[in-house]
């Protein structure tokens, strides 16, 4: 095992070495998608930012309780989210309060 | 939770805590009056320019509309849209493979040298746009990425034939379909990966698909798809997959998710429904429509009354070629054509210039309008499908004169 992992070593040192390698390092997710306070706004924070920024939900057009649990289902039954029913509730509440129709 | 292997779970989670920590708050003061674009911020990714920030992660990002003054969209301010995340951050060229599997006689495993010196290498300009670039100005909203006009790229490719390479591969009689996938890799298996599909006729028959390696003269910034990405020019950009890996030649029509339900619009002329209906049969986006911009001045700007100004902008379309661009100062009650820029090829961003002076003080409309060679052309009225796709209204700013 640990040969294994001191071959990979020179290997990747060997390829960054013979000037192969190209690399980027990403920025972290940016607070223009922090998620307005509120009942809620942790849990979804936590169960949606496992894939992917919230500045996805952010951006969205408001919507009322039903474009939401729409979005969470298909989080859920397309995308395979680990987010269990209660928590489904809470997200979907939350977003319909946060992220409501506009007035 | 059972879908999420625990150990993944917990590095994912923990990789997040340090993704929220930290964070710049940066104004994008010039889209400030653009509803769409109004406090979203300007962000500096690698390889890139201030670019106007959609989502974190995965990275999408658009460019403002001042670089579409010119043909060529230069690489650091091309716009940057992935699906899954992670996305690859780092390749190294002396174990990065393009594998050609699936139903062929022979199995290929390139490296970038025998991508680039074992086939003839093309040349070609050619426009990309994301389908759902506009989406945010659909009216209803429909959800997506809420894409201003920025999704959109045009830039000088180089590569291989991806025919050159099928049939150094051999493909079998039984093939049908061929499917691309990149280097992005979601990070729970639940997650549909990122591959799409072409027919056998479609890259068989067009010798101007091709898998690109070098962009306006240069590497592929890793963002736009690094080592090798496929051109499949006059059609949206769902299909030129970034950070090209896979190529597998299939007996059927693949419809994973990205394919199907994903990127695909209402099966009518138009690939329009009345706006807030939904469509009763679908089919895959494939053509990009005809579309225009004014790029300079930008929209707000004051001028002065009387006075000539410089007007310039861009126009493409699915791949015939732009043969005329208009612009109108009188709510498109009469139009007049604008200079063209030199032709790069009827999938190329066709660059257009004219002069207009504002003939009295307050508020002007312009609207910019383009005709591809078959006849197309763009709508007064927005065509709506509930994905937010196809947008090719006719485009308008509005300046001030004083």
């Amino acid at each position: 095992m640990r040969l294994a992992i001191v071959a990979v070593t020179l290997l990747l040192a060997a390829g960054s070495a013979a000037g192969t390698e190209h690399s980027v390092t990403l920025p972290d997710d940016h607070v223009y998608g922090t998620l307005t306070p509120g009942p809620g706004a942790e849990v979804t924070r936590n169960r949606c930012a496992v894939c992917h920024s919230t500045d996805y939900i952010v951006m969205q057009p408001g919507g009322d309780a039903r474009q939401w649990q729409g979005v969470v289902t298909k989080m859920i039954k397309v995308f395979g989210a680990p987010i269990d029913d209660d928590e489904a509730r809470t997200i979907v509440e939350y977003l319909g309060s946060a992220y409501g129709p506009p007035k | 939770m059972e879908c999420v292997p625990r150990r993944k779970f917990l590095t994912t989670m923990a990789g997040i805590g340090a993704f929220i920590a930290t964070g710049r708050r940066q104004a994008a003061d010039a889209q400030s009056g653009d509803p769409i674009l109004a406090g979203r911020p300007l962000v500096r990714y690698p390889e890139k320019a201030d670019l106007i920030l959609l989502t974190s992660r995965p990275p999408q990002l658009e460019t403002p509309m001042r670089y579409f003054d010119r043909a060529i969209t230069p690489n650091d301010a091309f716009f940057v849209r992935y699906h899954v995340f992670p996305v690859p951050t780092r390749v190294d060229l002396a174990t990065w493979r393009l594998n050609v599997t699936g139903l062929v006689d022979r199995r290929l495993e390139l490296s970038l040298d025998e991508l680039k010196t074992g086939f003839p290498a093309v040349r070609l300009t050619a426009a990309l746009q994301c389908a759902g670039n506009s989406r945010g100005r659909f009216s209803p909203r429909v959800l997506g990425g809420q894409w201003g006009d920025g999704a959109m790229g045009n830039a000088e490719w180089v590569g291989a034939r991806l025919k050159d390479v099928l049939t150094k591969a051999g493909l079998k009689p039984s093939a049908v379909q061929v499917t691309f996938d990149g280097l992005d890799r979601p990070a729970f298996p639940s997650v549909p990966d990122f591959v799409k599909s072409l027919d056998v006729a479609r890259v068989m028959e067009d010798p101007d698909v091709i898998v690109a390696y070098e962009m306006n003269g240069a590497p592929l910034p890793m963002l736009n798809g690094f080592p090798a990405r496929l051109i499949v020019p006059g059609w949206y950009a769902t299909y030129w997959v970034k950070n090209l890996s896979e190529i597998s030649v299939v007996d059927h029509a693949f419809e994973k998710f990205w394919m199907k339900p994903g990127y695909r619009i209402p099966d009518t002329p138009c690939g329009c429904v009345a706006p807030g209906t939904a469509p009763t049969r679908t089919v895959p986006i494939t053509r990009m429509t005809v579309r225009s911009f004014i790029a300079t001045p930008a929209s707000g700007a004051n001028v002065a009354v009387r006075r000539p100004i410089a007007l310039k902008g861009i126009a493409f379309d699915g791949g015939y070629g732009i043969r005329h661009v208009q612009i109108s100062d009188d709510a498109g009650m009469t139009w007049r054509r604008t200079q063209l820029g030199p032709d790069l090829g009827r999938y190329a961003f066709r660059e257009w210039s004219a002069t207009w002076s504002a003939p009295r003080p307050g508020q002007h409309r312009l609207l910019v309008r383009a005709f591809n060679r078959i006849g197309e052309s763009q709508d007064e009225e927005p065509l709506w499908n509930p994905a937010g796709y196809l947008r090719n209204v006719i485009e308008h700013i509005d300046v001030q004169a004083g």
